[in-house]
């Protein structure tokens, strides 16, 4: 049981600064999943935590130990690796009880932690097999009772899932979430997944560039993204982001193509300037559905039959900007074919188009 | 293949009689020879069908000696090599673990220099640097033991390629686990590098075992006790016996028992030697 802080973490590979300087606190029990794009440092964030790569910069404790200079295995946590990282010429018994052999714990009290974790996991009848006659599943749940065994402070998850197939990973993810909520370790869990990251954690972490863009729980992050990359990464089909102006009285939002969309509450401190116009494709409508006001023309493109919703691309006008909704049902509709949408003012979003940060 | 070709196969098959008959004849005339008492051999024709001497001729050879080889039964010279090549085989193969897992997992300065350093010794087998190394044992008061024999061919720089490769293949995330696990280095090393290395430590063993048992030209020149002669340069010392003609009954004997200890390495360790080859799967 433990909460992690983090102060200033930074990491510098040479020059290139990969980590540029990290502050958070992860509560005692907490779930935080740290989702990025590839080469956002996610990775080397967690690794930094584990121990495995030592920090240029900051200070990470762990309960109200500072970590920096600890050994991963004097830093009381576990990890589970993408690749499960089991050890081939054990048995799945002693791939769990080989760090509490280490560390000289006595036998009985080993037999009865793997046991325990055999159990929870449905390993019992496995425990004799090599990793090699298990499946994918099988040997990530190893990978997880041997952090379970070493009943560690802090749970570390590098993607873990995604070496496995999708109805796998739909299990699992169940998995980890229950296991999570019963033992009420504080864990870390790192992904690539929108689906992982949308329902795992309590908190998610936007990294991108090495920076944390957003820290919020996985609704704040969704309904309010911070900036427009945060807007861009979470959701699936991403949220569309046009490029726009503020009108002089920041009433308005006037988009490349000439349409004009009212703003519920007028911005007139950002009058005049360019923005960056968010609108998720799940919240554009058909027209006269909701009693919305706010309204935009859509030339169809390409319509994608997903069957339980149908994803429309187009253009807005003519040569427009390029725009996806996401309408429920099937809908048949052709190329060219005029569509009326409308969305609620509360979730449109607006984005400094230097910054990148949220307005309002 | 899943032609028919009668004469293809025929050819196949001919050509592959003939090979082995080209490799199998000498092994039947030594074998042959073996087996007869010396008086057979001195006369002509040599005789192609084996006689009734081979036990009386087998103990002879290894347990009362041959003139010219100093009398040293030939059992006693065998003992030598099984040492020696034991020495050089488990001797390289502690060497080679020990160096490759330094380059593979340590940050140290000159780490590549040292790499390359072993790898020119590839360029420099005993043979090539003959005298200096002579030297060096006989300074060092070495002629005429054991070390002399080994310690010069122990340095591998074939077998630190292999380790380090096999080392190479062992995922990051496997050492990662052991350091959360709480293994030490050398813990990692007894605990997860040396069993999973297992087959290719089998595999270089047997290649090591008959590069030492085969060993001719270092032993020749640093041995000058008859009790410490190895087999294979033993055979021949007994041809330069010079108060007699040679023992030729007693000498195929010897070589035959010379080609055995590799042969019996091989069929004992054969699966293990493949697998350490050719299994790639960490």
């Amino acid at each position: 049981m433990a909460e992690i802080v983090l102060d200033g973490v930074r990491k510098s590979y040479g020059k290139v600064e990969v980590i540029k300087g990290v502050d958070w606190k992860i509560n005692d029990g907490e779930f935080v999943v740290i989702v990025g794009p590839s080469g956002c440092g996610k990775s080397t964030l967690l690794r930094m935590i584990a121990g495995l790569e030592a920090i240029t910069a900051g200070e990470i404790s762990i309960g109200d130990t500072v970590v920096n200079d600890l050994e991963p295995s004097e830093r009381n946590i576990a990890m589970v690796f993408q690749n499960y990282a089991l050890y081939p010429h054990m048995s799945v018994y002693q791939n769990m009880a080989y760090g509490l052999k280490i560390k000289k714990i006595p036998k009985d009290e080993i037999d009865k932690r793997v046991q325990r974790a055999a159990e929870i996991l449905e390993l019992e009848e496995y425990l004799d097999r090599p990793p090699r006659q298990l499946s994918g599943g099988q040997r990530q749940r190893v990978a997880m009772g041997r952090a379970i065994v070493r009943q560690p402070a802090v749970f570390l998850f590098d993607e873990p899932l995604s070496n496995l197939d999708a109805k796998l990973r739909v299990q699992m993810r169940l998995e980890i979430k229950k296991l999570q909520e019963d033992l009420g370790i504080t864990s870390v869990y790192v992904t690539h997944d929108q689906v992982e990251a949308m329902t795992l954690g309590h908190r998610l972490a936007v990294l991108n560039g090495g920076v944390v863009e957003q820290l919020g729980t996985p609704i704040e992050v969704y309904e309010k993204p911070a900036t427009v990359f945060v807007a861009g990464f979470i959701g699936s089909p991403s949220m569309n982001l046009l490029e726009a102006r503020l009108d002089e009285a920041g009433a308005f939002v006037v988009l490349a193509g000439g349409a004009k969309i009212a703003l519920p509450s007028p911005l007139g401190e950002y009058g005049g300037r360019d923005v960056t116009f968010g609108v998720r494709p799940e919240h554009l409508e058909d027209k006269g559905k909701g009693a919305n006001n706010l309204q935009l023309s859509l030339n169809v493109r390409v319509v994608e039959q997903l069957g339980a919703d149908t994803l429309v691309h187009g253009t807005l006008g003519e040569n427009g900007a390029e725009l996806v909704a996401r309408l429920d049902g099937i809908r048949t509709l052709s190329q060219g074919h005029v569509l009326e949408l409308n969305m609620a003012a509360k979730s449109i979003h607006l984005f400094d188009g230097k910054t990148g940060r949220r307005l309002g | 293949m899943i032609e028919h070709r009668p004469f293809i196969t025929f050819l196949a098959h001919f050509t592959l009689i003939i090979g082995i008959a080209i490799v199998a004849f000498p092994i039947w005339v030594t074998f042959v020879a073996a087996t007869h008492d010396a008086v057979r051999m001195t006369q002509v024709p040599l005789p192609m069908l084996p006689g009734d001497q081979f036990f009386i001729n087998l103990k002879k050879a290894l347990f009362e000696g041959i003139g010219g080889a100093g009398g040293i039964p030939v059992g006693m010279m065998m003992l030598n090599s099984l040492v020696v090549a034991l020495m050089i085989a488990t001797g390289k193969i502690i060497i080679s673990l020990l160096s490759a897992f330094a380059i593979v997992y340590f940050k140290f300065p000159f780490r590549m220099a040292f790499f390359w350093m072993i790898f020119l010794t590839l360029m420099l087998p005993v043979e090539v640097r003959i005298l200096p190394t002579f030297e060096v044992v006989a300074d060092l008061g070495m002629l005429n033991s054991f070390w002399g024999l080994s310690i010069p061919l122990i340095a591998s720089a074939t077998a630190t390629f292999m380790f380090r490769q096999v080392f190479l293949t062992v995922p990051d995330e496997m050492l990662e686990a052991a350091r959360v696990d709480g293994a030490g280095p050398m813990r990692f090393f007894f605990d997860i590098l040396l069993p999973l290395s297992r087959t290719n430590i089998a595999a270089l063993f047997v290649i090591l075992f008959i590069y030492g048992w085969n060993q001719y030209l270092w032993p020749l020149l640093i041995t000058t006790d008859a009790s410490m002669f190895t087999v294979v340069m033993g055979i021949k010392q007994m041809l330069e016996a010079a108060e007699q003609a040679p023992e030729w009954h007693l000498i195929m004997m010897t070589a035959l028992l010379a080609m055995l200890p590799p042969v019996v390495v091989v069929l004992t360790m054969q699966r293990m030697f493949v697998k350490g080859l050719t299994e790639t799967d960490k």
